[in-house]
């Protein structure tokens, strides 16, 4: 049960003095607590990495993207050598 | 010394309580109100009322069927059912899997003494509920209270007798290969459920347990047509279990689509988060069936006519090989076997 | 689900195995360190799509698994007693102690609860403030911080009813073991992700250069460790030996500084024996004196016990990427998950139940 999952922001819960950063994530339709003491900067809408109920990282929707769209230009690369004489 | 004749003194409390107490299981004045209070007016039918030790039942036509089952879930209450509906459901579903109507119910309750008359009061209407809604009487029963300790709250027994149907000729020995398994929507919801409210695991209010009466989805499926090898609804252990019971008792092999597996994105996102498989998780309404290759669509399109199969759908077949094993195919085309569910993870669900 | 579904693509998947196929030209062996990633790959079959040259062996990154028996043993002593909540992860509770296991405990009456989080357990505390809380706080870098942060709120709340056993290891030491060991023919390593998104990965440079071993950084969906993999096999062809990160969408090169920062307030490293292992230097975390009030194994002080291993069980070897899970003797036998030898095989990241739930289907060729 020490699994990262990703999970978007739906509310960052207004806090007391004593009590850790939260709010509430959502993974596909479950909604839970998470604390939020760690990322600080991640706002509503914002993804994060979630372990143990601590959000971990951020997800870095650029990167992310980024990644995505290398990876699919995999093998459309290769194709287009194959079709080109 | 004198002689006296030594009467025990059953310790009958003389105020109202409004929780269950040990003088109510020991078949005096405070039982036969129980009895009469709380469960009689529930479950009223010509069977039950003349309070004997059991029920005289009109002859059957054809075989009887019989099942029986314990309901042990903890909590009491969860979101979509309840311990009281569920074992009502539990013993319909038994039966109808079996290929019976189901005809009468006897219904053991025992009850830990400290136990809130209330909280009786609510389980029982809801299998009162339970009942009359399948068009099933309660026509006998008992009543037993234990020491605190002894029991956790409440544990239910139900007895389901039933009508052996002519129309459905199923049994593990009907399964030929290239068979298909179909099941009737998404899985792992019902012990998603009890898990996230037994455990406070706090996942929102979005899980939901899938308790249901399966004897009206059966008729659908049996008067399609559909040519139905077996019929299983499954429960504790989930798909995995009832597959690798299948797989135990002859010799082909079970070759399951992952693509294809039903799964809500709530349970989903429940089973990543909390690392479980969905094919071992517990349903309580959910119809497993292996039918013919051939009439499979029409199982599939007769499933899906009524509100407990809108998401039925075909998850694999019986594969033509001796291995005796529960296989799934990935999306990445690779094969991996499907575990028997090992039983500690998910305890107290049904 | 979003950011988890376009890392499983088949289309992607494939893609990447057909330039691996055309990358890798000569026999190669890697070890992916974390057991999330061990558990992927297997389950999801790829270690069987990717070419036979590369070969992958499992490392010691399941930290059930390295869990020492004697702290197994420590918590199973504590959580017999009555005044006692013990709470821990789930998959801890069926490692085999030297004579039972946490679910025998709690079956004798114990008082033993699966929590999703640490925090759960400070929640736990102040319900019940007669109820000695303790925590078994197992993990890696990635669970430290969440283990920290439950004693500092903790202590925010003036909670005196909470205690932890600190049980916490460190990835590099460990792969300083293996790449050190006799007989190591590990030559490049895809890292953990999740501990890399709370430490950074400044270390694995330092790492790489001094080893002369590629070490690429993923995540643990099927995507990215083919990725990694197609990342780490062009270095080893090409005879690099950097510290790379296949999963920068949530791993940054210095990592997560405000986990970094509760981690040093509450603990300090120290040396460690892993299970199977032996004592690794400088590889396991321990309270700072400030926290030694929440020590649980100062908190409920026992005699020392004898914890010995069952003879049979070589989790040594099979941690280190020495022997496979499948080809140990007792794999399937005398081993099953529900009758363990060794933690591998009962822990949800343990290679041995990675090739028992997902493996001996396609083994069986």
């Amino acid at each position: 049960m020490c699994l990262g999952i990703p999970g978007r922001i739906v509310e960052r819960c207004a806090t007391d003095g004593a009590s850790l950063a939260a709010g509430f994530v959502e993974f596909e339709g479950l909604r839970r607590r998470v604390c939020l003491e760690l990322v600080p900067n991640a706002q509503t809408g914002d993804y994060v990495i979630v372990h143990a109920g601590i959000a971990i990282s951020q997800i870095n929707a650029d990167e992310a993207a980024r990644l995505l769209g290398y990876l699919r230009a995999i093998g459309e690369d290769d194709l287009a050598q194959e079709i080109t004489p | 010394m004198t002689s006296s004749s030594f009467t025990p003194q059953c310790p009958v409390p003389h105020v109202e309580s409004d929780s269950i107490q040990l003088a109510h299981g020991e078949g005096a004045r405070l039982t036969r109100r129980l009895i009469r209070e709380e469960l009689l007016c529930a479950f009223a039918n010509p069977f039950l009322s003349p309070l004997a030790d059991s029920a005289t039942l009109p002859a059957v036509e054809g075989p009887i069927v019989m099942t029986t089952d314990s309901s042990v879930v903890s909590p009491l209450f969860f979101p979509g059912g309840n311990i009281g509906s569920l074992a009502v459901y539990s013993a319909i579903n038994d039966l109808a899997v079996s290929g019976a109507f189901p005809l009468y119910l006897s219904l053991a309750l025992i009850l830990e003494e400290g136990l809130s008359i209330d909280t009786l009061r609510r389980v029982v209407a809801s299998i009162s509920e339970a009942a009359r809604t399948c068009g099933v009487p309660i026509v006998t029963g008992d009543t037993k209270v234990v020491p605190r300790g002894a029991a956790d709250k409440l544990f239910i027994c139900t007895t389901g007798i039933g009508r052996q149907r002519k129309d459905v000729d199923a049994g593990v020995q009907r399964v030929r290969p290239s068979d298909k398994i179909l099941i009737s929507g998404t899985m792992g919801d019902h012990g998603l459920a009890v898990l996230s409210a037994r455990e406070g695991l706090d996942l929102g209010d979005n899980l939901i347990s899938d308790s249901a009466p399966l004897h009206d989805l059966v008729d659908r499926l049996l008067e399609s047509g559909a040519e139905v090898r077996f019929m299983r609804d499954p429960t504790r252990g989930g798909v995995a279990a009832v597959l690798h019971e299948l797989v135990e008792q002859f010799s082909f092999a079970i070759r399951l689509d992952e693509a294809s597996l039903p799964i809500s994105p709530v349970a989903r996102g429940a089973c990543e988060l909390l690392g479980l498989d969905a094919l071992h998780i517990a349903n309580e309404g959910k119809l497993l069936a292996v039918v013919s290759e051939k009439t499979a669509g029409a199982a599939i399109e007769a499933l899906r006519g009524h509100p407990l199969g809108a998401h039925a759908t075909i998850i694999g077949e019986i594969a033509d090989s001796p291995s005796a094993e529960v296989l799934l195919v990935n999306r990445f085309g690779q094969v991996r076997n499907i575990d028997e569910p090992s039983g500690a993870p998910l305890p107290r669900i049904c | 689900m979003k950011y988890v579904d376009e890392y499983r693509d088949p289309r992607l998947a494939e893609r990447l195995v057909e330039k691996l196929h055309k990358m890798v030209t000569r026999p190669w062996t890697v070890m992916e360190v974390c057991g999330g990633q061990t558990h992927t790959l297997v389950r999801s079959g790829i270690d069987r799509m990717i070419p036979p040259d590369l070969r992958l062996v499992h490392g010691p990154g399941c930290p059930v698994c390295v869990t020492p028996l004697e702290m197994i043993d420590r918590a199973l002593v504590i959580a017999a007693r009555p005044e006692v909540t013990f709470c821990s992860f789930g998959d801890m509770l069926r490692v085999p102690g030297t004579a039972r296991d946490l679910l025998s405990v709690r079956a004798s009456g114990g008082d033993v609860r699966i929590v999703y989080s640490p925090l759960d357990a400070v929640t736990l505390a102040q319900k019940n403030p007669k109820r000695e809380v303790v925590f078994f706080a197992v993990g890696f870098e990635t669970t430290a911080p969440a283990t920290a942060l439950a004693l500092i709120q903790a202590r925010r709340l003036g909670l005196r009813n909470l205690s932890i056993l600190a049980a916490h290891v460190l990835v590099l030491p460990a792969m300083e073991m293996v790449v050190t060991a006799p007989g190591n023919r590990v030559q490049g390593f895809l890292a953990a992700g999740h501990v890399c998104a709370v430490m950074g990965y400044e270390a694995h440079h330092e790492f790489a250069a001094r080893h002369r071993v590629p070490i690429v950084l993923t995540g643990f969906e099927p995507v990215d460790l083919l990725e990694g993999l197609l990342m780490l096999s062009t270095q080893m062809e090409q005879g690099r030996h950097e510290a790379e990160n296949q999963y920068a969408r949530s791993v940054s090169e210095s990592g997560n500084r405000h986990a970094q920062q509760v981690i040093a307030e509450v603990y300090e490293i120290c040396d460690r024996p892993w299970r199977g292992l032996g004592v690794l230097p400088h590889s396991g975390l321990r309270l700072r004196k400030e926290y030694h009030d929440m020590d649980a194994e100062r908190r409920f002080a026992s005699n020392t016990f004898a914890s010995v291993e069952p003879r049979e069980c070589r989790s040594g070897e099979i941690l280190i990427g020495l022997l496979r899970p499948d080809r140990c003797e007792a794999f399937g036998t005398r081993c099953t998950p529900e009758q363990p030898l060794g933690a591998p095989m009962v822990s949800s990241e343990g290679a041995c139940a990675a090739y028992w739930k997902y493996g001996r289907a396609q083994r069986r060729v």
